[in-house]
């Protein structure tokens, strides 16, 4: 049995994740003159109308065609501008998959990708809508740094580092209204690309989250510590490629037992890159991916679909409990130190 | 600015020169996309040697012409020209293709000096061109962006949303070339999948299109000059020749990619020494 979590109305006064992104990405054009944005016909709905407004000039709408927004981006990146572009990330990672691995990835050029609408975010447009598989075919991309953020404040503190990474980016986002992680936006928590924040210190097990699950992670660690008594690490892991085999492999030695927690396929995400640090490093590990395990979601809320996969914090509840009650170290038929 | 005979015969050489440098390099490869590089080489031979505005010197320079080949395999025709040009090491054509070698067939922008898009996967160049004339409107600056499609690439629909691009912004400075050579890998472009009417289609989506015989010198420069001079988007399309030069590869689909021995080779060359003599008969009869 999970614990009692009940959800209370998401406060609809904060400024959504990709509102972050828009008044960032304005205040970035204030001051470098050389960036632009691009969109296939969702300024609105990715939020950078503010940038538009402000320099009409330095907007490029292409209409609905994502490879084509790809390529030009691509074009303006090597002549000397650097590119932000928005879309939805199913379409950003698969759309235009060719054009973001040869154009963008290949020639190594200096485009921002801010990919919305991540996870099943868009809950209620279905599985065309949802991206569960953008961090797998991301992650693949050489020269491609992935981000995963996990709410507007964090969003903000991605694109501004992304500007300053020479080189490609990607950076997904969720549609907006996520719970606030970071709720000061002049919070300073030290974002580095590639540096994992913790959020709760422990020692019994180690909870790494990405994105809209980190909050999910918090709130089942403070829980846990109350309830069980556990204390329970818990990750922000906002960056997924270059992903921090540091934490990773002070989380094993710590803590002898891990859990993955994402709003993406367990398959090639943040999960599988965890698994291939711990794989590497040949130590035994308690080990379990939460995420979409290889089926489409449903349609629903966002928070809904997250409570029916199991990635809110009930479901991360139950999960610690289940890897905290495996005695997986007193096998007998397991030898664990290599 | 009408080409002049002088100006006419020297490019005629330099295209020879070149013709035989493409042949060369797919000798030394061992074998490559030679039809669709001689096809091009025309093209490619008036905008290195007429028109970019590109510094031997400098090939990173900021306000040079851009140049964007989206048909990537022909490099093996683009190799030697830029290896010609200066950009790169003569000796570097004699690697083309082999492991570890700078050049490959589909060129890399990283690698290759004067490369302005790493292209090969087709349907990329254009959008990338696009984006290259649009920034040049950002940064203020004045270069031209020339793109070279194939014909067959125009099947993939990256194409036609960058040519929407191209008219929505009316990029002027931007030269589109196409090499309409009419062969594709598994046969010709009308069998395989019917371009026709390519001119009409282009129209309507916004070009002025000018229609010239491709391995014409003078009516290609004709055609870049009023591009040149015109308010809004100009499209070429050259009518040419697969293999054009080589008696037995023009027209001939499998010759798409192909390999070369010595005996194919020395043909080949009396094929291309041929050609120029008679192109040079051309321009002796129509120049003024």
């Amino acid at each position: 049995m999970a614990g009692g979590f009940v959800y209370t109305a998401v406060e609809s006064t904060a400024m959504s994740t990709a509102e972050y992104y828009g008044n960032t990405l304005a205040e970035l054009g204030r001051e470098h003159p050389e960036i632009v944005a691009l969109t296939a016909d969702l300024a609105g709905s990715t939020k950078i109308g503010v940038f538009q407004k402000e320099f009409p000039d330095r907007f490029i709408n292409v209409g609905i065609a994502e490879q084509n927004m790809f390529g030009v981006a691509a074009g303006m990146a090597r002549a000397g501008c650097v590119p932000f572009l928005s879309t939805f990330s199913v379409f950003a990672s698969l759309r235009c998959a060719d054009q973001l691995h040869t154009d963008i990835c290949y020639q190594n050029v200096n485009a921002k990708i801010i990919a919305t609408h991540a996870g099943t975010s868009f809950g209620q447009a279905g599985s065309t809508h949802h991206a569960i598989v953008d961090l797998a075919v991301a992650r693949s991309m050489p020269n491609l740094v992935v981000i995963c953020p996990a709410d507007g404040v964090e969003t903000a503190n991605a694109v501004r580092a992304a500007y300053k990474h020479q080189g490609p980016v990607y950076i997904r986002i969720n549609r907006g209204f996520d719970r606030v992680l970071y709720g000061d936006p002049n919070y300073d928590y030290g974002f580095e690309i590639g540096k994992t924040v913790e959020l709760h210190e422990g020692t019994d097990i180690t909870v790494i989250a990405t994105g809209s699950c980190a909050f999910q992670a918090l709130q089942a660690a403070n829980f846990l510590e109350s309830a069980d008594g556990l204390k329970v690490r818990v990750l922000n892991m906002h960056t997924i490629k270059p992903i921090d085999k540091d934490a990773i492999l002070k989380a094993i030695g710590d803590t002898r037992r891990i859990i993955t927690v994402e709003d993406h396929s367990i398959i090639g995400g943040l999960g599988s890159a965890v698994a291939e640090v711990m794989a590497e490093a040949g130590k035994g590990c308690g080990f379990k991916m939460l995420g979409h395990n290889d089926k489409f979601a449903p349609i629903g809320l966002h928070e809904d679909i997250m409570s029916i996969i199991g990635i809110d914090s009930n479901g991360i509840i139950a999960a610690v409990r289940e890897v905290m009650n495996k005695d997986f170290e007193l096998d007998d038929d397991w030898d664990d130190e290599v | 600015m009408s080409l002049t005979k002088q100006e006419w015969l020297a490019l005629e050489k330099k295209a020879h020169e070149l013709r035989n440098l493409c042949l060369d390099t797919t000798y030394w490869a061992g074998s490559g996309h030679i039809g669709g590089g001689m096809s091009s080489m025309d093209i490619l031979t008036i905008l290195y040697h007429k028109y970019l505005n590109i510094k031997k010197d400098d090939p990173n320079w900021p306000d040079r012409d851009r140049f964007i080949l989206s048909k990537g395999h022909a490099g093996i025709a683009y190799a030697p020209v830029l290896c010609d040009f200066g950009y790169n090491d003569m000796e570097q054509l004699k690697t083309f293709n082999l492991t570890n070698s700078k050049m490959g067939i589909h060129l890399d922008s990283n690698k290759v000096v004067g490369v302005d898009a790493s292209t090969g996967s087709l349907g990329h160049g254009l959008p990338i061109a696009a984006g290259t004339a649009l920034a040049a409107r950002v940064l203020g600056k004045k270069y031209i962006t020339y793109c070279l499609t194939g014909d067959g690439e125009l099947d993939e629909g990256s194409n036609w949303e960058a040519a929407m691009t191209i008219n929505h912004f009316n990029l002027n400075n931007l030269i589109t070339f196409v090499d309409r050579n009419h062969l594709m890998i598994d046969g010709g472009t009308e069998d395989v999948m019917k371009l026709e009417p390519l001119a009409d289609k282009f129209t309507a989506f916004g070009f002025t299109v000018k229609q010239v015989d491709g391995h014409n010198i003078k009516e290609l420069c004709d055609a870049v000059d009023f591009a040149l001079s015109y308010d809004k988007p100009v499209l070429i399309l050259a009518d040419t020749k697969k293999g054009a030069g080589i008696k037995m590869m023009e027209g001939n689909y499998k010759w798409h990619y192909g390999a070369i021995d010595e005996n194919l080779y020395n043909q080949c060359k009396a094929d291309l020494e041929e050609y120029y003599q008679k192109r040079v008969e051309r321009v002796e009869r129509e120049a003024k």
